[in-house]
């Protein structure tokens, strides 16, 4: 019996998908099954079918029945004795497979179709897809497997389900296996979610099908289905057709080592690893950009290969016999320093090492160790091996560390025992080899890097993972190979004029890695690398004292403390320095006339770019300065012009792969290209296609920053905020940046955030503040009015006051007005 | 043009009457007692009750147009006082119009027809449901509005109109009850006063009438359609009370009220008050769900269909007001 058109619709499935389709069976009989079906808009609209797992129904599938786009054709049958289908006995895996020919034969179905599936659905797909290849277009694959990966042991959770004694239990006499496999993934699902994925399995009877199901997975050798399952498994390498995973990342069944197993199988494969979502990420998360983006015909977005011929190794200026006794590297926090001579030797005896403990060319390792000497030599010395270094900063938090450590599945982890142990604990690196950093210190010394046997890694080889900050969603990882590395090198070089005779303080520890690089002397200050903003006057001043600094690179919120702390301090050796940059959030102009006058014979610049790109544009104080307010656009902050050789177009947003440039002074999304630009996204083929859309032959793809903002006649970017927190309004599209500069030019107003609420196209824009006072609530009339006088004609429904604003851990400073515009939707609503 | 203005002893059809008759159009009044209009505006009043078909039919004899605002309103009265006057009455305006060949009806609406209390968050005018259970208003509306959009055809034309929460010099509703119970320092704030509400300036809410009589015709885009108006500016419940206060001269010191309380206080009041016969009660149910949970409107199809925006502001209709009030014979407390 299929559900009733009431429990549909609290289920939010419209009753109109709904049918029953009489199927006449390969084995002569008739059967009924449940199938949920979207009509495409035209008769040859593209079909993708799709596969449920155990223990769901086809309801698994309602948010992309909703949110794909209307012209694909959707069919989502119940399986036989599953879901709301016909309950018939137990069904062997082979049989499903020939069920699903029944069923696209019954349903007139004979063009390529792609199948999108989950779990033991995925199983069946592939099974089809080996006895189809003709039939399937392509294959997008949720949280499944075919075999049981390599070194690992079969899932526990399916294991104990499918145990003799307890498999009856679990399965059919009691709902503990339909009510559990929602609740895997935590809070993700809502109660209606929950109440309508157990609606079919209310009774034993009905659980017959799950129980049959679970039996089917084969767990020894001997079992029916192994020998099948082997065979569709040593057939996928023939496939030619596209294969797209989108994994749930918690999930314990299907866990990494199932995407991984997976990735080895096909030929044409990408995955998309989704931090956030479990075991059910298809109804978790919104799948439907994804499945379109799968379906469009191209391949994933590689970066074009544009040689850029033969560069200098990134260890390559490390040993210099003019230098050989000059100080390389300096830890003022440890009071310890490397001449070039030393370190070079140090980095050569750890690559050594870690060659022998097993990291080879091309492998992934995580370094976990704090910010020192002992760190930039470990990153040298993998690099000379040729392993990808996967660098985490703690600025993510110990969990976020922890995330994107598992995300970017190392081989390796190098660090201090207790960071080990932390890694241990943290599960962010299964079947990962441990490297104890007293290894490498124990480890036979070497004198120059020319005694390392290790092979060296080619230029186009993968030499980072890096991670964004995270400010929207988990951290993404950023691959770096060996050229672009050595580009960005290049491009830092050029655009602040680097010669040997500079001396680099590095307040921000992964700027401490380009030194080396460099050829120059670089310095670490004494500070807590969690947390910028204590970075005091005198450590700054120490650590430049120490080395004769020429160059100090700091974030803005350090230098918010340094100056804080100036004025009690001896800044004798900061009256020094040539340059001091700051980047990673937006500076204020205050703070760098401030820090003017603390290095009075320094410029002081702000590079503008992002984890993906870095420098796209650069600014001085006093350019800054010059160039004023706005007079072409909608206002915002001035980075200043594209770095040479980094190309810049301002677009449309969303508008996918068609980059059409818009006329300067209009707000767009800010699109940039560089030889320095990042490889792409590590194992998130949607996030790559979409962020990064191709040029014309032979050129680099754009990398789309995510930034709003507008060019001028001059080729100044302003920016305006982030293209997430665009205001869409009845009157058109807000920026929320120029709306903040205009409030924060308000006495009494510290920082300011601009969100709107309410759907898209009839937002409300409601600005919230920190103030002097601080006093939460409604701002008072008086501070409403001001705020409305600025922002004329811009309306402002609310003015709200809070404590403190939601900020990023990694800077302090990066507003995420995703979060306020969520809280503040709330308390305007009245609900609560 | 000739237009029959139901309704006109309120204050948003006595402006919308005097709004066509000052721009020279024809004006019939029906209302039960006699209108007062301002000197120099020619408005022909037909008196009597819109429940009686025949009186309706009279009124309408000759028209082009009827904008149709005739309604009981609050929460005293049976459901059939309520079912005579704003269904049958409706109606009754409905089959006169078939009869005088009568080409478009303006339906003078409430949001609230449209839902059941919960917060409404740049929401388009959906169709009228019914259900309302005591809010016997809301009900007999939504049953009017609904038999007056099916009853567009392509020999008449209807439109249903649904201005937000009318404000202004004069009006009673709103403006004279918050000043009236800040006066006697019984100001209420339902909840936190935080919830974002939207509202119409009376001059707004005329024009909005006006420009639906002259995009209606049989076959426009508006016909057969709801659509809610609204200033497009939506604000929280204090500041709005606030800005009120501040117009009338008289304190703002509100006692909060916890949205449960005052629906619970409400719920009961609107069962027990009209048996006391004292007028409309302080607080009702549905009171306290338009000022306890967010209220603002998708303006875009009443922009484009009715060819109309506001073009008085909150801040102008605020000082509008406090003109208003200093114009008043009696003192300002202040």
């Amino acid at each position: 019996m299929p559900p009733s058109r009431r429990e549909l619709e609290q289920f939010g499935v419209r009753p109109e998908w709904s049918t029953v389709v009489e199927v006449p069976s390969h084995n002569g009989a008739t059967y009924a099954w449940h199938v949920l079906q979207r009509p495409g808009s035209s008769e040859h609209a593209p079909v993708v079918l799709c596969l449920h797992g155990n223990p769901t129904w086809s309801f698994l599938w309602s948010r992309l029945f909703h949110e794909l786009k209307s012209d694909v054709r959707l069919i989502a049958p119940d399986q036989l004795a599953m879901g709301y289908s016909e309950n018939i006995g137990p069904r062997s895996y082979e049989t499903r497979v020939k069920d699903i020919e029944d069923l696209l034969r019954a349903l007139n179905i004979s063009a390529p179709i792609w199948i999108v599936a989950q779990d033991w659905g995925g199983a069946l797909a592939m099974g089809y897809a080996v006895a189809h290849p003709q039939s399937v277009a392509g294959l997008v694959l949720s949280n499944t497997g075919i075999a049981i990966p390599q070194g690992r042991r079969a899932p526990l959770l399916i294991k104990i389900s499918a145990a003799s004694g307890l498999h009856q239990f679990i399965t059919q006499r009691t709902p503990l296996f339909v009510k559990g496999t929602p609740l895997l993934p935590g809070h993700a699902l809502t109660k209606v979610q929950r109440k309508a994925l157990a609606a079919p399995y209310k009774t034993p009877y009905a659980r017959r099908g799950i129980a049959g199901f679970v039996a089917e997975v084969p767990f020894h050798a001997e079992h029916p289905n192994q020998q099948v399952l082997n065979n569709v498994a040593e057939q996928l390498p023939h496939l030619n057709m596209p294969v797209r995973l989108i994994w749930g990342a918690k999930d314990p069944v299907f866990n990494d080592d199932f995407a991984d197993d997976l990735m080895q199988r096909f030929r044409n494969v990408a995955l998309h690893r989704i931090a956030s979502a479990g075991h059910l990420a298809v109804l978790e998360t919104s799948i439907a950009s994804l499945v379109e983006d799968a379906m469009r015909e191209n391949p994933i977005q590689k970066q074009p290969a544009v040689s850029l011929g033969e560069p200098e190794p990134l260890w390559g200026r490390l040993e210099n016999s003019e230098r050989a006794h000059e100080i390389a590297v300096n830890d003022a926090a440890a009071r310890e320093s490397v001449t070039f001579d030393e370190f070079a030797a140090q980095v050569a005896t750890y690559a050594q090492e870690l060659h022998q403990q097993g990291v080879q060319r091309g492998q992934r390792i995580a370094v976990l160790v704090p910010p020192s000497i002992d760190l930039i030599a470990v990153v040298y010395a993998a690099w000379r091996i040729g392993a990808v270094t996967v660098i985490a900063d703690r600025g993510l938090g110990l969990r976020g560390l922890g995330n994107a450590v598992r995300s970017a599945r190392v081989q390796h982890v190098v660090g201090s025992q207790k960071a080990l142990l932390a890694a241990r604990a943290l599960r962010c690196a299964p079947h990962a080899t441990f490297i104890d950093l007293g290894k490498l210190h124990g480890a036979k010394k070497l004198e120059s890097l020319a005694e390392v046997y290790a092979p060296q890694p080619q230029p186009q080889d993968l030499a980072a993972v890096l991670f964004t900050s995270g400010a929207t969603g988990p951290a993404k990882g950023v691959r770096y190979t060996h050229q672009q590395l050595c580009a960005q090198r290049d491009a830092l070089q050029h655009l602040y004029g680097i010669t040997n005779a500079d001396r680099f303080v590095a307040a921000f520890a992964p700027f401490a890695l380009y030194g080396p690089a460099l050829g120059i002397c670089t310095g670490l200050a004494n500070m807590d690398v969690t947390a910028p903003r204590t970075l005091t006057a005198q450590a700054l001043n120490e650590a430049c004292e120490s080395i004769q600094a020429t160059m100090v690179f700091a974030s803005p919120a350090a230098l918010v403390n340094v100056l804080a702390t100036a004025e009690t301090t001896n800044t004798t050796a900061l009256s020094k320095v040539r340059l001091v940059m700051s980047a990673g959030a937006p500076v204020p102009l205050a703070t760098l006339q401030a820090m003017k006058t603390l290095c009075p014979q320094a410029e002081m610049h702000t590079p503008y770019g992002m984890t993906e790109l870095l420098p796209l544009a650069d600014i001085s104080l006093s350019a800054r300065e010059a160039v004023g307010e706005d007079q072409e656009g909608t206002g915002g902050v001035c980075v200043g012009k594209a770095v040479n050789g980094c190309d810049v177009v301002v677009a449309a947003p969303h508008s996918g792969r068609d980059v059409q440039p818009l006329a300067t002074g209009v707000t767009g999304e800010i699109l940039a290209s560089a030889p320095w630009m990042s490889d792409g996204y590590d194992r998130l083929w949607h996030t790559q296609n979409s962020a990064r859309p191709l040029r014309e032959e032979g050129k680099r793809s754009w990398h789309r920053t995510g930034d709003v903002g507008h060019l001028d006649h001059a080729g100044n970017i302003w920016v305006e905020g982030r293209v997430v927190h665009v205001i869409y309004s009845v009157e058109g599209e807000v920026t929320p940046v120029p709306l903040e500069i205009a409030v924060e030019s308000i006495a009494e107003v510290q920082r300011a955030a601009v969100v709107g609420i309410g759907p898209s196209g009839v937002q409300q824009v409601v600005v919230v503040l920190e103030t002097l006072t601080g006093k939460e609530g409604e701002a008072s009339p008086e501070l409403t009015a001001k705020v409305r006088r600025v922002v004329t004609p811009q309306k402002v429904a609310a003015v709200w006051v809070v404590k403190d604003l939601p900020v990023d851990i990694r800077h302090n400073a990066k507003i995420d007005r995703t979060a306020l515009a969520n809280k503040m939707s709330t308390l305007l609503s009245g609900e609560k | 043009m000739k237009v029959l203005v139901t309704g006109a002893g309120s204050l948003l059809m006595r402006e919308v009457a005097i709004a066509l008759a000052t721009r020279g159009e024809e004006v019939v009044c029906m209302q039960r007692r006699e209108a007062h209009f301002p000197p120099g505006v020619r408005v022909h009043q037909e008196l009597g009750d819109i429940t009686n078909l025949e009186a309706v039919a009279k009124a309408m004899a000759g028209c082009d147009g009827v904008v149709h605002g005739a309604a009981r309103v609050g929460v005293v009265g049976t459901w059939n006082d309520f079912y005579n006057t704003n269904v049958v009455g409706t109606q009754n305006i409905l089959a006169a119009a078939q009869t005088q060949h009568v080409p478009r009806i303006v339906y003078v609406s409430t949001p609230s027809v449209a839902h059941h209390g919960l917060s409404l968050v740049g929401a388009d005018a959906t169709p009228a449901v019914t259900g309302h259970q005591r809010a016997y208003y809301a009900e007999s509306k939504a049953i009017a509005e609904t038999e007056a959009l099916n009853a567009n055809s392509n020999t008449c034309a209807v439109v249903a109109i649904r201005p937000h929460l009318v404000w202004g010099p004069c009006d009673t509703q709103l403006v004279g009850r918050i000043v009236d119970r800040a006066q006697k320092n019984k100001l209420a704030m339902v909840g936190s006063g935080s919830a974002l509400i939207d509202s119409t300036y009376i001059t707004n809410a005329v024009a909005a009438l006006v420009a639906a009589v002259d995009a209606l015709q049989v076959g426009a885009t508006c016909a057969g359609k709801a659509y809610v108006i609204a200033n497009g500016e939506p604000r929280t419940v204090r500041e709005l009370m606030q800005e009120i206060c501040n117009a009338a001269g008289v304190p703002f010191r509100p006692k909060k009220v916890p949205l449960s309380v005052a629906l619970a206080v409400g719920s009961l009041m609107e069962r027990v008050w009209p048996r006391m016969g004292k007028g409309e009660p302080p607080l009702t149910r549905f009171v306290a769900e338009q000022l306890g949970t967010a209220h603002w409107f998708n303006p875009r199809s009443a922009a484009q269909d009715l060819n109309w925006s506001p073009t008085v502001s909150l801040d102008e209709g605020f000082a509008e007001l406090h003109r208003w009030f200093l114009e008043q014979p009696r003192p300002l407390p202040l």
